[in-house]
């Protein structure tokens, strides 16, 4: 449960190419970290995988920030 | 010259003309086929006569839960789905003015709407693979129009614009999308024209001739190879130049 931010961060980074420390609380997926829309669909496919969940698509949508993937994923499982 | 070896493709309508002619071309090619029809006997027989690497894989496309099945049982069978062959449709012909809603319906399900279900349903495994092939088969008449079929039409006009949508957004991934469009094909379908029809079709095909399923399967395995990886949104046309488009 604890190891979850560090978990989120690890896709992050891998996914989107970014320096770690960028990938803070706040951080925009689109604005800050330079995704696309379709960058932000496969971080939801991968959480969903990392951590054994589902996100439903109206779900998908209100994850915007790191922070939101963190507060999610400790909801969901 | 196109080699397909350890790529898994469901095709749709296999138990078809052209669809069984795409399955054994894609087999020939290398390439794992998962054989899905509405009548199961049919596709048991074209597997029978394929050998290894073929999976039987009943679907009734009107059928929205068994859609929504489909991609799932195919990457259970075959273990992904590298290639999707929309190829399955149905025609319920009729004069405008003498259309019933249902046959609309019927024809906009099965031919757009499940084909849209089924892109959706394998693009996940696509996108993690970073390599996908989808291949949506049109029609001329979605081109051109034809008296009769304004149901028909629309959805195969609709799979082009459909399938250029998905070709911009998956592009980046590794993964095309592209639609074949035949003309008249010597076909179930076209066996039931009479001579008078026939006669009348051959006059408007420059190439003298209607096409045959297996040229329609050489234009899908083509779009389905490493060598197609640069051609993505496009539809290609084979219709013996019936239209120039």
């Amino acid at each position: 449960m604890s190891d979850i931010p560090d978990r989120v961060r690890k896709i992050v980074v891998e996914h989107l190419g970014v320096e770690e420390d960028k990938v803070t609380e706040s951080a925009s997926f689109i604005d800050d970290l330079g995704a696309d829309s379709l960058d932000t669909v496969e971080l939801v496919m991968a959480f969903e995988e990392e951590f054994g969940i589902e996100i439903p698509d109206d779900a998908a949508e209100t994850i915007q920030t790191f922070g939101d993937a963190v507060k999610f994923i400790k909801e969901a499982s | 010259m196109f080699d397909l070896t350890g790529k898994n493709a469901l095709i749709t309508g296999a138990s078809g003309g052209i669809g069984g002619a795409i399955a054994k071309a894609l087999h020939e090619a290398g390439a794992t086929v998962g054989l899905s029809g509405t009548r199961e006997a049919p596709l048991q027989e074209l597997a029978a006569e394929l050998g290894e690497r073929a999976f039987v894989l009943p679907c009734n496309l009107s059928d929205p839960e068994a859609v929504a099945a489909l991609p799932k049982q195919a990457a259970d069978a075959m273990g992904s789905v590298d290639i999707l062959v929309n190829n399955a449709g149905i025609t319920r012909d009729n004069l405008f003015m003498r259309m019933s809603d249902d046959e609309w319906q019927q024809v906009l399900d099965v031919n757009l709407t499940a084909t849209f279900k089924l892109c959706k349903g394998v693009l996940r495994g696509m996108m993690k693979a970073r390599w996908g092939r989808i291949v949506n088969i049109s029609s001329i008449v979605g081109a051109t129009g034809n008296p009769g079929q304004g149901n028909y039409a629309a959805a195969k006009a609709g799979l082009v614009g459909m399938t250029k949508s998905l070709a911009y957004e998956v592009a980046s991934r590794g993964i095309t999308a592209n639609a074949v469009a035949p003309g008249f094909i010597e076909t179930a379908m076209t066996d039931k024209l009479n001579d008078d029809q026939k006669a009348g079709i051959m006059g408007q095909i420059p190439a003298g001739r209607m096409g045959t399923a297996e040229e329609i399967a050489a234009a899908v395995l083509y779009l389905s190879s490493q060598e197609a990886a640069y051609v993505t949104g496009a539809t290609l046309h084979v219709n013996g130049g019936m239209a120039m488009l």
